[in-house]
């Protein structure tokens, strides 16, 4: 009871003067905000595409066909500019050459037998080429193409049902030609998720939140330490535990502001939703702080200084960024860097984190997850206070 | 007389390097001891061992009967310390501060409250209580900082350099506050390199020089020591201490042409 009351004195205390500190302040509203509008502008989302040249081959050229490219065109994703600029190529071979030479960011082939097929019922295709060189660009390019694609032969599918509802057309129809008289074909496309931006949120709000939760716990203990301040508070009869439970008090809680700063970013910015519980999002980020608390007191434990505390922590966090999935799914990693990862307990945060926020999951998909953040915590707990307890009074 | 410290054989070691060397003596109730030696001599490694900060390597130390490693809860009660560096936060107004600091020892704010304002008066701080520690001046701090460490009602106060850093004023007002504590009963470890300040406050000195005592007595005493007519404290000091500059070089501080273990280079910044 009274380490809870004594671990509250210093985390108030703590508080208070970070709240004090204008410049402390200032970085850290602004350190989120930077990361997200980076990470949003990097990563593009379906409103960044405008005038982007693709390269249209419509060997076909009957009235069907044009008014497909008439739509893509015509389609409009960001206020008033084009999406795409149109560019006409003769074939196939053309369209890559063009996209070789960065000409165009895609293309669209449409075969010469298109209007033949359609007019006798019978499913056709036309196939979409991805600039591979600029994966992120031609994802959106591709999805965008793809959902007009459909949205095209829709339509048409209903003028066909049309007719034989009204009986102009003959009823030996294939199903196909009805549901989808138009297939789109991609190549040379790594399935990739709706949204990257979606898949990566929860990435940055973990990475900001126990970054920023390490690298304040090891900076505020060592600074104490070197302005002597420290000597005031370990000269007082309170418990070790305390001081070091009350700082990764304040940590934490200035942690989860900045947590929430940047889910309020994603979701005004970005248009990120969170589809399952924030209550368990919140949950799962004050998990994930515990399970690196315990590093965050061993480095200031054994760091004197500021700056190596620092620079000893930037060591753990540069290949966490890389290995712990933020950026990519794991499982595209090489099978000895999926082991790292796992090893890492920023990757399991971000795990669940993804699986709540994007996919909607409940408690029960993210109990592995929630152990195993646990466990990690426990254990470099167990071993950092006692560190610390020792260290602190060499 | 009873003692309120007694410390012996006290040692302290860095790695190889020893900070403190077999140090013994005692600081009697009631008494200003005042504690000399050249920088890097091992005061306050020694001053840190005795407020429980630093471990010693070896031999027994005890404050009002407790031993400062198997008992320091109990020291801690009856300690107050004014360490080289300030013991404040900038961002912290005075009164935030005292008010933390009075917490960690558990007391209620009134009486915190009771307690600080007997001293700040005392040392015309109250009109300052409320503005943040950061636009202080070193003096202002260090009055501050000071009725902190009285927070305690500590029945010894350990004073590392007090008075260094501060303006002549200041200076005055901080050893007319020391010996008016003194006179209500709390016993003093001061350290100093002025040696007029030690002159006139101690009751008794002690001398240490690469870590161990060099001398321990009344000033008067000390004085018969120095060869000349009439000595000051200082004249008695260097001749004791010896006139080489201890220099700090490359982590190593060198004297008398002898290399002596690692030491950190920051050692005497402020
Ligand atoms: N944590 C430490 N690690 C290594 N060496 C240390 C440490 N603390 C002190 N020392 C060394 O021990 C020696 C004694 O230092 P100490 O601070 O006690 O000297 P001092 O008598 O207080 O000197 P000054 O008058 O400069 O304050 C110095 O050489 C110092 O560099
Ligand atoms: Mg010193």
């Amino acid at each position: 009871m009274q380490t809870i009351f004594d671990l509250w004195q210093i985390a108030k205390k703590d508080l208070l003067e970070f709240r004090r500190d204008r410049l402390r302040l200032i970085t850290f509203f602004i350190m989120p905000i930077f990361m997200m509008i980076m990470v949003g502008f990097i990563f593009p989302n379906q409103n960044s595409i405008k005038n982007i040249s693709i390269g249209v081959v419509n060997q076909d050229n009957q009235s069907v066909s044009q008014g497909l490219v008439e739509s893509i065109i015509d389609l409009k994703l960001s206020g008033d500019n084009p999406a795409f600029v149109v560019k006409d190529y003769s074939n196939i071979e053309a369209i890559k050459d063009g996209i070789k030479k960065q000409e165009i960011s895609g293309g669209l082939f449409i075969p010469s037998d298109f209007s033949t097929k359609i007019a006798q019922s019978e499913q056709t295709e036309v196939t979409v080429v991805e600039d591979q060189s600029n994966p992120q660009i031609s994802q959106m390019v591709n999805q965008v193409l793809v959902k007009i694609i459909d949205g095209f032969s829709g339509q048409l599918g209903q003028q066909k049902i049309n007719q034989i509802l009204v009986g102009r057309a003959s009823a030996n129809t294939s199903a196909q030609s009805i549901m989808a008289p138009i297939q789109a074909k991609l190549i040379g496309i790594i399935p990739g998720n709706p949204n990257y931006f979606e898949f990566v949120a929860p990435g940055i709000m973990a990475m900001i939140v126990m970054t920023a939760v390490l690298t304040g716990l090891a900076a505020s203990i060592s600074r104490e330490k070197e302005q002597g301040t420290l000597d005031g508070i370990l000269i007082s009869p309170i418990n070790r535990l305390a001081i070091i439970l009350g700082k990764a008090l304040s940590q934490s809680i200035r942690g989860l502001i900045q947590g929430a700063i940047v889910l309020l970013l994603a979701f005004f910015l970005f248009g990120v939703t969170v589809h399952g519980s924030l209550l368990l999002v919140a949950l799962l980020l004050i998990l994930g702080i515990f399970s690196f608390v315990g590093l965050g007191i061993l480095v200031s434990a054994i760091a004197t200084e500021q700056e190596t505390a620092t620079q000893l922590l930037f060591m753990f966090q540069f290949p966490m960024l890389f290995l712990s999935g933020v950026f990519f799914p794991i499982l595209m990693m090489p099978s000895i860097m999926q082991k790292i990862a796992h090893v890492i307990p920023l990757t399991y945060a971000i795990t669940a984190l993804r699986k709540v926020m994007v996919l909607g999951a409940g408690f029960g998909a993210v109990r592995t997850e929630f152990l195993i953040l646990l466990i990690f915590g426990v254990v470099t707990l167990t071993i950092s206070v006692p560190v610390f307890k020792r260290v602190i009074t060499k | 007389m009873e003692n309120i410290i007694e410390v012996k054989n006290l040692t302290k070691k860095f790695g190889h390097f020893t900070a403190v060397d077999n140090v013994s003596f005692n600081i009697r109730k009631k008494e200003i001891f005042g504690f000399l030696g050249p920088n890097g001599a091992g005061k306050s490694t020694t001053i840190r061992m005795l407020t429980t900060l630093l471990r010693p390597t070896s031999g027994d130390a005890t404050i009002a009967s407790h031993d400062v490693v198997k008992k320091q809860d109990q020291v801690r009660k009856h300690i107050g310390l004014v360490a080289e560096k300030i013991i404040l936060y900038d961002h912290l107004t005075a009164r935030e501060n005292l008010e933390f600091f009075g917490r960690l020892f558990h007391l209620p704010k009134d009486e915190i409250k009771r307690r600080s304002e007997k001293w700040i008066g005392k040392l015309h701080m109250t009109e300052w209580l409320n503005a943040q520690v950061g636009t202080f001046s070193t003096g202002m701090k260090q009055r501050i900082n000071i009725v902190r460490a009285l927070l305690t009602e500590p029945d010894i106060l350990f004073l590392d350099e007090p008075t260094l850093g501060l303006d002549p004023q200041t200076t005055h007002m901080i050893r007319g506050f020391i010996r008016e504590l003194n006179n209500q009963g709390v016993s003093v470890l001061l350290t100093t390199h002025d040696m007029l300040e030690a002159e006139e406050l101690s009751d008794r000195i002690a001398i240490i020089d690469h870590g161990k005592i060099a001398a321990s007595d009344t000033v008067e005493n000390l004085k018969k020591r120095a060869q000349k007519e009439n000595p000051t404290l200082e004249d008695v000091f260097l001749a004791i201490t010896g006139k080489e500059i201890r220099d700090v070089t490359n982590g190593r501080v060198a004297t008398r042409g002898h290399m002596h273990g690692p030491i950190r280079a920051n050692n005497r910044v402020r």
